[in-house]
């Protein structure tokens, strides 16, 4: 009386589709920083959670990739605990948080913190990959300004910046020029991640799901975030360093720990976190270090059993991979549990705050 | 400071939408410094003719050639995209009858002068915003309205700020579509002195459409009357308007209201 199993093929999409887009990802790697149409597929998720990356992890994964899934630098957000999990289940690939140790990195809207190794392969998830969308809603317009490299709009965003709040306000989704010929969106990451995409030594690759566009940017290649000679490019800067590690040159998010102003600053990137304070970095409002995270993990529960990572792997970390300090009591862990983000905060001694955003 | 050769030159022009002529037949030379009216009623083939002339659209019959910077006479319909459109960032001027199409109407007045500076590839923010600021002055809006945008704007600044776009990148070659319709009389008649003194000033050659024979006889040098697509007088500004030969030009410097 029991229905048959659902078995899914390797990654999801059929073996055609991932031709498809393995072609669109070889045009697009051709010409850095061209978007290539490319017919998306129905995902099973909503557009907006990342089906363009999606698509693209699924054509590249092989079965001995390391997958690792980030969003807005955690690990350990919706977005990216449901993207890995989805990849386990219908590829039975290794996964993990370990930048150094991933083959694949797919993220929303941020880059490591540890830098890229040539191998390594990075696809983001991008909503708009027009960079001129906003200033010229005909996509049959913005193809011809592409084609013609005739890029004067682009500066003009960037002009009424400067005329209306003295700087360059744009701070996400900051447009470059690829290998000086492509004006490129490098999707929402903030404009502090802009300068790792230059010379980069891990292959980058853009989809965007519902805008049926996949863009690349081939390892090594010239990234130049767009500016003025006397308004030059620059990133934000941080007044105070990590609250939990201590680290001065990351990206920090701000948490809100009460309804009486309180905050603190901690690192976007969780791994990088993580790693540091394991080394024995302490932000002031963090606790001494923490154990390696390469403590046995619980057994993943997977539905179909086939060719899953084994408890013993190391790279099969799950994902509340931070262990609360032992001075404090437990979290609830696992699936359905709280974030491991609210144990990060537990551990600082303080009320946990309302979660991250969905994305 | 003009040769010979003239700046631009149409042969045979005719444009056809389907069954219906757009215009049919229309030769005409245009040199530097020179303005040339377009006058007519509503449907003759006036704006149809000055989209041609442009570059706007391609020619059904007939070519446009357009003397370069380096003196060769180049063929607009035959011209790679990318010059054509270099050309009209640079070298042409194009003022739309409603200031709203020729605007960006979310960006502020500064920015909108500083497109086509930025277009030509300078990147220096001081110097464009200068030069805005100063192009601003010229066409009488107060600079420190700068980073406002258009919508804040009335209906005779807008225009000027469409003409100060259109000339901070020194063309050589401006086209006007009805300029001053749509203004009240007292605005019409500012705007108009402006254009006459900033075409004298720049040594512009101007293609004008208007239906305003006021208007031609103020700005032209020369003038070309257009009736159902063709061209069915053309002389000077003065001969034409004192003594109009075609039965339809009669008439049309007849039913002008003289107060």
């Amino acid at each position: 009386m029991s229905m048959p199993a659902l078995t899914y093929n390797f990654a999801y999409l059929d073996e055609q589709t991932k031709r498809m887009i393995r072609r669109a990802i070889l045009k697009a790697i051709a010409i850095p920083g061209y978007q290539v149409p490319f017919a998306s597929r129905e995902m099973p998720m909503p557009y907006g959670w990342g089906t363009g990356g999606v698509q693209v992890t699924a054509a590249i994964l092989g079965a001995d990739d390391v997958l690792k899934v980030i969003d807005q630098g955690a690990d350990d957000t919706t977005n990216a605990v449901s993207i890995r999990a989805f990849f386990q289940a219908t590829a039975g690939i290794a996964t993990t948080t370990r930048t150094r140790e991933a083959s694949i990195i797919q993220t929303r809207h941020r880059l490591p913190e540890t830098p890229l190794r040539d191998g390594q392969v990075v696809v983001y998830q991008v909503p708009i990959p027009e960079p001129l969308r906003f200033l010229e809603p005909r996509e049959s317009e913005t193809r011809r300004l592409h084609a013609l490299e005739d890029y004067g709009l682009m500066h003009v965003k960037l002009y009424e910046d400067i005329a209306r709040h003295g700087e360059i306000a744009t701070t996400y989704a900051y447009p470059v020029e690829v290998e000086g010929r492509y004006v490129m969106d490098p999707s929402p990451i903030p404009k502090f991640d802009n300068p790792k995409l230059d010379r980069s030594p891990a292959l980058q690759l853009f989809g965007a799901g519902r805008e049926q566009r996949i863009y690349a940017v081939p390892p090594h290649s010239r990234v130049r975030s767009l500016d003025f000679e006397d308004h030059p490019f620059r990133v934000q800067r941080f007044v105070a360093p990590c609250a939990l590690c201590g680290a001065a040159d990351a990206y920090l998010d701000e948490v809100i720990l009460d309804d009486a102003g309180g905050r603190m600053f901690v690192c976007s990137d969780t791994d990088h976190c993580a790693t540091r304070r394991e080394a024995g970095h302490v932000g002031e409002m963090g606790s001494p270090p923490l154990a390696p995270r390469d403590a046995p993990p619980p057994p993943l529960r997977r539905s179909d059993g086939v060719g899953g990572p084994t408890a013993a792997d190391p790279l099969a970390a799950p994902t509340a991979e931070i262990a609360p300090p032992p001075t404090l009591p437990s979290p609830a862990r696992g699936e359905g549990g709280p974030k491991a983000g609210v144990a990060r905060h537990a551990e600082a001694g303080l009320r946990a705050p309302a979660g991250r955003n969905a994305p | 400071m003009t040769g010979d050769a003239p700046l631009l030159l149409a042969e045979g022009l005719g444009k056809d939408y389907g069954a219906r002529i757009g215009c049919r037949a229309v030769d005409l030379s245009l040199h530097e410094g020179e303005v040339l009216a377009v006058v007519g009623e509503s449907g003759s083939g006036k704006s149809t003719l000055l989209s041609l002339l442009s570059g706007a659209q391609a020619p059904s019959a007939g070519r446009v050639s357009y003397r370069r910077g380096d003196g060769v006479l180049a063929d607009l319909a035959l011209m790679p995209e990318a010059e054509r459109r270099l050309l009209m960032r640079t070298d042409f001027g194009f003022v739309h009858q409603r200031a709203e199409d020729g605007l960006r109407m979310a960006v502020s007045a500064g920015g909108n002068v500083g497109e086509r500076l930025m277009a030509a590839g300078r990147r220096h923010y001081g110097a464009i915003r200068a030069e805005a600021a100063d192009f601003l002055a010229r066409v009488e809006i107060d600079p420190a309205r700068m980073d406002e945008d258009p919508r804040a704007f009335s209906g005779g600044m807008r225009q000027r700020l469409q003409i100060a776009r259109n000339l901070v990148s020194r063309p050589r070659l401006v086209f006007m579509d009805e300029p001053t319709s749509g203004l009240d009389v007292s605005v019409q008649a500012k705007l108009l002195d402006l254009i006459r003194a900033l075409v004298e000033e720049l040594g512009l050659a101007v293609v004008i459409v208007t239906h305003d024979l006021a208007v031609a006889r103020l700005l032209a040098d020369r003038i070309l009357v257009m009736r159902a697509g063709r061209v069915i007088e053309a002389g000077l500004c003065d001969q034409v308007l004192d003594d109009p030969q075609a039965p339809y030009t009669q008439l049309l410097v007849a039913s002008v209201l003289t107060p």
